[in-house]
């Protein structure tokens, strides 16, 4: 009792210090956090700005122009032809066999991991998963060319090359697949139990409420496990190396042998190239056709998302 | 059809215990609720209020390890029986519950889609009409059909809740402290509309608030852990919400209604 009254009594005389204070551990955080921000956008600026300026050589010679860039369909620097359409279906074709075959199988792995597995299963299935992700893709590459190219011909016949589109493709589709589901897995199990249990409460099954509730509230998640599934697609580059051939090729059949634009990059930038020539310039137009090309992928997927998830939010 | 003898409840427990893996987190309950009433189930916090309403609807059948022994009769059916399929019950026995959980779809859509996974072939439009006019809804959404559920206030998505859960028909409506999470403006138009829809409609309504449940209910079941410390919730006291409110029988009730306790 005394001792409440003491304490009642100082607070009633104790000045009060509102003033600003120094709080120098805050201060560090911050700035070293708004460093690392303006660090990782520097570094893209630098390197758009770095193709673009080599890019801006490569248009400049007299020999290139925007017109025989875009509107021809070959591509051999050795005589002077530089049509990046080649490259670019190439690279289109096995992106989309690489998502063609990811996103189907990741999405149905995600879909038995989050909705059907049991706990033990789950925890015995997604290292496995996982595993697949850890393959250097190298491994990869050559898993195509002398086991998945092998299997096309045997299925589909002499029309399939040594080295192909399909192959090199599937088997990216492969490579994939994990992010694919443990992406679409995370976004599912994050749909909150509130939701299952309305549609259960409603007597839907289990596979109604996976597909028509669920799936459709992890929309979101979803996307953004395709769009990054894209990037890797378009971006990859042993793979379609060692397995979908090494010369340009404007051709839309997947059976045929076909340099994507990574896998031209890696092969020529290996070679002996001087500074300065055209064949390096051309490089750079290359990889910033490469950005670009991911770029519109990218945005093609979160426009078709936006307009799902409008329907559903 | 009227001539068929239809039983005179509409939903009965025979001796039954609800487990979670060995414990019996409720036991022997036995009670039989009447058709087209509200019967309202109180009780202190964590004695299986609950776990037992969702026992009618096999809502429990989604936590692991949980299992029942006795029954619960719905037309002379047992909803645990071997050859019984717990989608089909969950048809018969809709449930709203406690947070407003409409699906990530359009307002028409939250009620026409449980009515077409059961196979609804008539006038879709009726139905939406009718269900959100039954919800005590349609004058309020009926201009923003296409709209997305989540755009309605959580009073509004409750009772959207409770319009898609009668689009489906059921015998029996399973509520579990629906109004909790509502503001008192939106808890007295639910509590008002339970009482539109107990003429149609068996509820069962499990509540905290127990001037609600004096409010909205026909019938009260008492819950409370068991005497002897085993942490295992039972029914101790069922009769007319009258009775339990004014002249309990057990002393524990009397202690729980009167705020003595709990």
């Amino acid at each position: 009792m005394k001792q409440e009254n003491t304490i009642m009594e100082n607070k009633i005389f104790r000045p009060l210090d509102l003033k600003k204070k120094m709080r120098p551990a805050e201060s560090i955080i911050q700035s070293l956090l708004f460093i690392s921000g303006v660090l990782s956008i520097f570094i893209t600026v630098a390197i758009v700005y770095e193709l673009g300026k080599e890019a801006l050589l490569f248009f400049n010679n007299p020999d290139v122009t925007f017109a025989k860039f875009f509107g021809t369909t070959q591509w051999q620097p050795g005589i002077g032809l530089f049509g990046i359409w080649p490259l670019v279906t190439s690279t289109l074709v096995t992106s989309f066999i690489a998502m063609f075959v990811s996103l189907p199988l990741g999405l149905a792995a995600a879909l038995f991991l989050s909705e059907y597995a049991s706990p033990k299963a789950r925890s015995a299935l997604k290292p496995i998963l996982e595993i697949l992700a850890g393959i250097p893709t190298v491994v990869y590459g050559y898993f195509a060319l002398l086991f998945m190219t092998p299997l096309l011909q045997k299925i589909f016949g002499d029309g399939v090359e040594v080295y192909n589109m399909l192959s090199a493709g599937i088997v990216m589709g492969i490579m994939i697949l994990p992010l694919i589901s443990s992406m679409s897995e995370d976004a599912l199990s994050a749909v909150p139990r509130a939701l299952r249990e309305g549609a259960y409460a409603m007597g839907a099954t289990k596979f109604e409420t996976s597909i028509q509730v669920v799936l459709p509230a992890a929309l979101s998640g979803i996307g953004a496990a395709l769009i990054i599934g894209i990037s890797r697609a378009v971006g990859e580059t042993m793979i379609v190396a060692v397995a979908a051939g090494s010369g340009p090729n404007f051709t839309f059949n997947p059976f045929k042998a076909a340099e994507t634009m990574t896998g031209h990059i890696a092969r020529i930038s290996g070679g002996d190239l001087s500074y300065n020539s055209i064949d390096y310039n051309s490089l750079f137009a290359i990889a910033l056709m490469l950005f670009l090309v991911t770029l519109v992928l990218n945005l093609i997927s979160q426009g078709i998302i936006n307009r799902f998830r409008q329907r559903y939010e | 059809m009227e001539n068929i003898q239809t039983p005179e409840y509409a939903i009965e427990t025979k001796n039954l215990f609800i487990f979670y893996g060995s414990f019996p987190a409720v036991s022997e309950v036995n009670m039989r609720i009447e058709k087209q009433k509200v019967t309202a189930i109180i009780g202190p916090s964590g004695c299986g209020k609950s776990t037992l309403l969702r026992a009618f609807n096999r809502m429990n059948d989604f936590v692991p390890s949980s299992y029942v022994t006795g029954e619960i009769l719905l037309q002379g059916q047992n909803l645990y029986g071997k050859d019984i399929d717990p989608v089909e019950v969950r048809r018969k026995i809709g449930m709203v519950f406690q947070k407003p959980n409409p699906f990530p779809k359009s307002i028409y859509e939250n009620i026409s889609w449980g009515a077409k996974i059961n196979g609804f072939k008539g006038n879709m439009d009726e139905l939406v009409e009718q269900s959100l006019r039954g919800a005590a809804l349609w004058e309020e959404v009926k201009d923003k059909l296409k709209k997305s559920a989540y755009e309605l206030s959580g009073g509004q998505q409750q009772r959207l809740c409770i319009a898609r859960t009668i689009a489906i028909q059921p015998e029996i409506i399973l509520m579990d402290e629906p109004a909790s999470a509502l503001d008192p403006i939106s808890t007295l138009r639910i509590e008002e509309l339970m009482q539109e829809l107990k003429q149609n409609y068996t509820i069962i309504i499990v509540t905290h608030n127990m001037q609600q449940a004096a409010r909205v209910s026909d019938y009260t079941a008492m819950m409370m852990l068991e005497k002897d410390g085993s942490r295992s919730g039972t029914v101790i006291e069922f009769s007319e919400t009258k009775k339990i409110f004014t002249n309990p029988k057990d002393k524990r009730t009397e202690d729980y209604v009167t705020g003595r306790f709990g």
